[in-house]
């Protein structure tokens, strides 16, 4: 697995922002979310505000790792789709590559197959976001790379002053 | 692995409490999320079996404020600590930017702690980590006990890539958040250097 820091800049956060804000209107989804592989948020759409996106983003991978858990344990490489289904509301959730978790919330304004159908388009070209942001990475830390980082001068009493001392 | 998001400024840390069970991991992060201001605490998520005992993992975000512009947040994991659970250890493991690994300080829990520190090494490895380069912190727990062992012999044992150490009886708070702020200190340092 990829070691690599996730950074996300302005233009990639936007085209993955504007995909998932189509996927939910297209699907006629209550929520997307987007999050990665270790439980961190990256965008979401819909009525985000209902939802203690944190807590979803970080027991969604959880769930994932142990999906991936049983799949190895069976012999499969992973599962690639979760689906769960409740009373007024389903989870459609699906794996992007190799470190995007898609979830996609809905009630009985959707289907299945409306959402199945979407996600497999929108997960294609979240896919090649991704893949621009991986291929970057790598080019920073090229030693000729021009990139510098806003962290490269942390000091002590920043940190200090993260703890309030 | 930590996230910049560089958009909405935000760099996002992964550390987890390690330790054998019953060691108070889940104790660490109760008392985080008590003192926490609740306007810079999210939900504390516990995955827990009926008897309180840590299942999958327990789950606190925390807003620490920000550092050159970025907002930065801590999400804080621990592992069910009881032997049969290391499936789950392993996953919890990924993309970790910092361990805590939270030794108990009574003698009887000696080799316990020896294990958990060696099945460490091994999920950390599994999931493409060095134990003894990733940011690590060793706290003692329950210093408060009878049967507590001594300092130096605590640090003969279980001590071995001259990682910060802290004392700590972490029902009371004693010492938890001096932890976390040696394992903040090295992730953001980490950050400085990468």
């Amino acid at each position: 697995m990829s070691k690599l820091d996730l950074m996300l800049f302005e233009e990639e956060y936007k085209l993955l922002q504007e995909i998932i804000g189509r996927l939910s209107k297209d699907a006629s989804a209550k929520v997307v979310f987007l999050v990665d592989k270790n439980g961190q948020q990256i965008a979401a759409a819909g009525d985000v505000k209902s939802i203690d996106a944190t807590s979803l983003a970080s027991l969604t991978a959880g769930n994932v790792a142990a999906t991936d858990g049983l799949a190895k344990l069976i012999g499969e490489k992973e599962f690639s789709l979760l689906f769960h289904e409740g009373e007024k509301d389903n989870l459609h959730i699906s794996i992007v590559g190799k470190r995007g978790i898609l979830v996609v919330i809905f009630d009985q304004n959707s289907s299945l197959a409306l959402v199945r159908l979407r996600v497999k388009k929108a997960s294609k070209e979240l896919q090649e976001i991704f893949d621009q942001v991986e291929l970057r990475a790598q080019k920073e830390l090229d030693p000729g790379s021009r990139f510098e980082s806003p962290f490269s001068e942390i000091t002590d009493e920043d940190i200090d002053r993260l703890f309030g001392d | 692995m930590t996230f910049i998001n560089y958009a909405s400024r935000e760099i996002n840390c992964k550390i987890v409490y390690y330790g054998p069970g019953l060691c108070g991991k889940t104790t660490n992060i109760q008392w985080i999320y008590e003192q926490a201001n609740p306007e810079k605490r999210g939900k504390l998520v516990s995955l827990a079996t009926e008897t309180d005992r840590t299942l999958f993992f327990d789950f606190l975000p925390l807003d620490m404020g920000t550092i050159k512009g970025f907002k930065v947040r801590f999400h804080l994991y621990t592992v069910p600590g009881q032997v049969f659970y290391d499936a789950s250890r392993k996953l919890i493991l990924r993309g970790c930017d910092g361990i805590i690994f939270v030794a108990d300080s009574q003698r009887a829990r000696m080799e316990a702690n020896i294990e958990s520190i060696a099945n460490l090494a091994t999920n950390l490895r599994e999931n493409g980590f060095d134990i003894r380069t990733i940011p690590y912190v060793l706290q003692f727990n329950k210093r408060d006990m009878p049967s507590a062992a001594s300092m130096p012999d605590l640090e003969r044992l279980l001590r071995f890539r001259n990682e910060p150490m802290v004392e700590a009886v972490a029902n009371q708070g004693i010492g938890v958040i001096d932890t976390l702020k040696a394992a903040a200190r090295q992730i953001l340092m980490e950050l400085q250097r990468s």
